[in-house]
């Protein structure tokens, strides 16, 4: 465990960056630091590495004070990532993440027998190891970042706003990633961020710092969507945390009915003759939702129904079909509804084939559910 | 073509003399400047002397430096060691500032994400922001060692025998021996360019970073 005792961080110039921190950070889950910039994040999690020193109080890990050990070998015992990465440009792939063991006195062989393992964890391939980190693309930098933090397999993982510096795509994959890798390694890993929806995504728990250094919330994701202390906590969750917070209530009380569907190269005479409500989704030979077709789209095809002219379909909930049970959430199910032309969400199953369509209306009853049988956090 | 001709033998000794003498101020100059570049590139209190007195130092004119060389190091006139402190000199203050350049263009990343790793600040010198710096440092040695390469041969006005002595022989002779001059000049030029390309490889081998760029097929 991270400890924060009554951590106050002034400068010279009298400005407060951490005022007052009291914050314990469980072992083995992510812990988010969000919040404006100037309200200390960085600040706090430098604290713990000591790559700053409090005005007063302490930072205990595990019941010690940092401060009783040199800084250096402190920080060989934590893991950091860095915002745009921080490579060693003069370094390969391989050398940069083999540098920590290295430091600890572990043989270079060693050393980099251990860092080719970790390129495979953070899903390089291997012939990147002897590339230099300017031959490689932001996120595959930050995938190296991740495995360099990794190399000494240390308990605690910090890491200082990672993934701001990537395009959203690629932010969400390397999201995706470190969810997955944290399934597998149960580090204590302690995150900041500005950006609350990545907090929301990653964090077992996340705290929420205003400006100047103080905590406003601490609390688990849905309990921060659902339940904010003040304004400023609503606020900065943002205005659409009614429908965010759905995404933490599973959708397994959505009733998945029946969708109309047609094979791709159906005859158009044939599709007219299975539409409901003047629509039916096509589908390719697995299955597989192309898009959609309409009453008003038949009229204008040729003879057979093709898979390049449809109408594109929604976002796709998905459906465990084997358990009978559900990966999606309620904000998934919502969604596909709200965003498919037809006002009929697509349900697939986990090989991506079509089984079934969901309405708004099913979704909200479901929610409504929810709620009376306490589900919904308060 | 006949002077040269005539005087192969003695021509050996001069030169070698003349790299000594113009070489060993690059290679003292260049350890004295890296502690002065890196105390310059961290604290902006010895930037703001140390670059602006190294470039000041540049501009006294040679032969003034080699003159008054003997009053402050308290040597005899003719010593070589008047030349190769002036030239040390020159080296410093051209390379001052490029080190510290180099030092400060240091990605603050790199630098931070070093600190994190857990290298001391002398480490950290020394495995990443040194070797970082490497390109620049190599531009500016390069620069200093040609420089003091037609140097040295001023010294030559104080007495400081190198290939110098070819040109002052050259032209005080009536009619002046053209021949000798344009030996001592060549030979010179083909001296700084010799050491320049190497010097210019040395760079290449220790930075092969430097020479790659991202590959297509990255862009993930």
């Amino acid at each position: 465990m991270i400890e924060f005792q009554s951590v106050t961080k002034r400068y010279p110039d009298g400005t407060v960056a951490v005022d007052a921190l009291d914050l314990a950070i469980e072992d083995g889950g992510i812990t988010v630091l969000v919040g404006p910039s100037g309200c200390g994040k960085t600040t706090s999690l430098r604290m713990i590495n000591r790559m700053v020193d409090p005005s007063e109080g302490t930072v205990l890990i595990d019941g010690r004070d940092v401060r009783a050990q040199s800084p250096s070998a402190l920080r060989r015992g934590i893991g950091y990532v860095i915002q745009n990465a921080g490579l060693f440009p003069h370094r390969t792939v391989l050398d940069n993440v083999a540098t920590v063991p290295v430091l600890t006195g572990t043989g270079k062989a060693a050393a980099r027998k251990r860092a080719a393992e970790l390129l495979e964890t953070v899903g390089l391939p291997a012939a990147f190891a002897k590339r230099y980190p300017a031959q490689l693309s932001g996120g595959q930098q930050q995938r190296v970042g991740v495995a360099r933090a990794l190399a000494a397999d240390p308990p605690v993982l910090l890491m200082d706003e990672p993934f701001s510096a990537v395009d959203p795509i690629v932010r969400d994959d390397l999201q995706e990633e470190l969810l997955r890798l944290q399934s597998e390694l149960g580090k204590t890993i302690v995150f900041v961020t500005h950006d609350i929806d990545e907090a929301i995504k990653l964090g077992d728990k996340v705290a929420v710092l205003r400006v100047g250094g103080r905590l406003a919330q601490f609390d688990t994701p849905s309990a921060l969507l659902a339940n904010p202390v003040d304004d400023f906590v609503a606020s900065f969750v943002g205005r659409d945390r009614g429908y965010r917070a759905l995404g933490f209530l599973p959708g397994h009380g959505v009733p998945v009915g029946p969708v109309s569907s047609v094979p791709v190269g159906t005859a158009v005479d044939t599709a007219r003759g299975q539409l409901t409500d003047g629509w039916a989704v096509v589908v390719d030979d697995a299955k597989r939702p192309l898009g959609w077709v309409s009453a008003d789209l038949l009229s204008s095809s040729g003879d057979a129904v093709s898979a390049e002219n449809l109408i594109s379909g929604g976002s796709l909930y998905s459906v465990d079909a084997e358990s009978g049970g559900t990966s999606g959430s309620l904000r998934n199910a919502l969604d596909a509804a709200l965003s498919s032309p037809s006002g009929v969400g697509i349900a697939v199953d986990s090989g991506g084939a079509v089984v079934g369509g969901i309405t708004a209306d099913t979704v909200i009853a479901a929610l409504a559910e929810a709620r009376r049988s306490g589900e919904v956090p308060t | 073509m006949n002077w040269l001709l005539n005087n192969l033998d003695g021509l050996g000794p001069i030169i070698l003399t003349h790299l000594w003498l113009a070489l060993v101020p690059v290679v003292v100059g260049t350890l004295v400047s890296m502690p002065l570049g890196w105390a310059s590139s961290r604290w902006p209190v010895a930037r703001a002397i140390l670059v602006p007195l190294s470039s000041l130092l540049y501009t006294i004119p040679s032969l003034a430096l080699f003159v008054i060389m003997p009053l402050v190091l308290g040597t005899q006139s003719l010593e070589p060691i008047n030349v190769q402190v002036a030239l040390t000199l020159y080296t410093v203050a051209l390379l001052v500032r490029s080190i510290t350049d180099a030092l400060s263009a240091v990605p603050e990343s790199v630098t931070t994400a070093a600190t994190a790793m857990g290298y001391r600040p002398i480490g950290r010198f020394f495995a990443v922001e040194l070797p970082l710096a490497v390109p620049v440092l190599i531009a500016g040695i390069r620069v200093a060692a040609v420089s003091n390469m037609g140097l040295v041969a001023i010294g030559q006005l104080i007495g400081v025998t190198s290939l110098g002595l070819l040109l002052l022989q050259g032209s005080q002779t009536s009619p002046p021996n053209f021949d000798q001059i344009i030996v001592g000049i060549v030979i010179i030029v083909l001296l700084a360019l010799v050491v320049d390309g190497l010097l210019a490889l040395l760079g290449r081998r220790l930075t092969p970073w430097a020479r790659v760029g991202p590959k297509a097929g990255a862009a993930t």
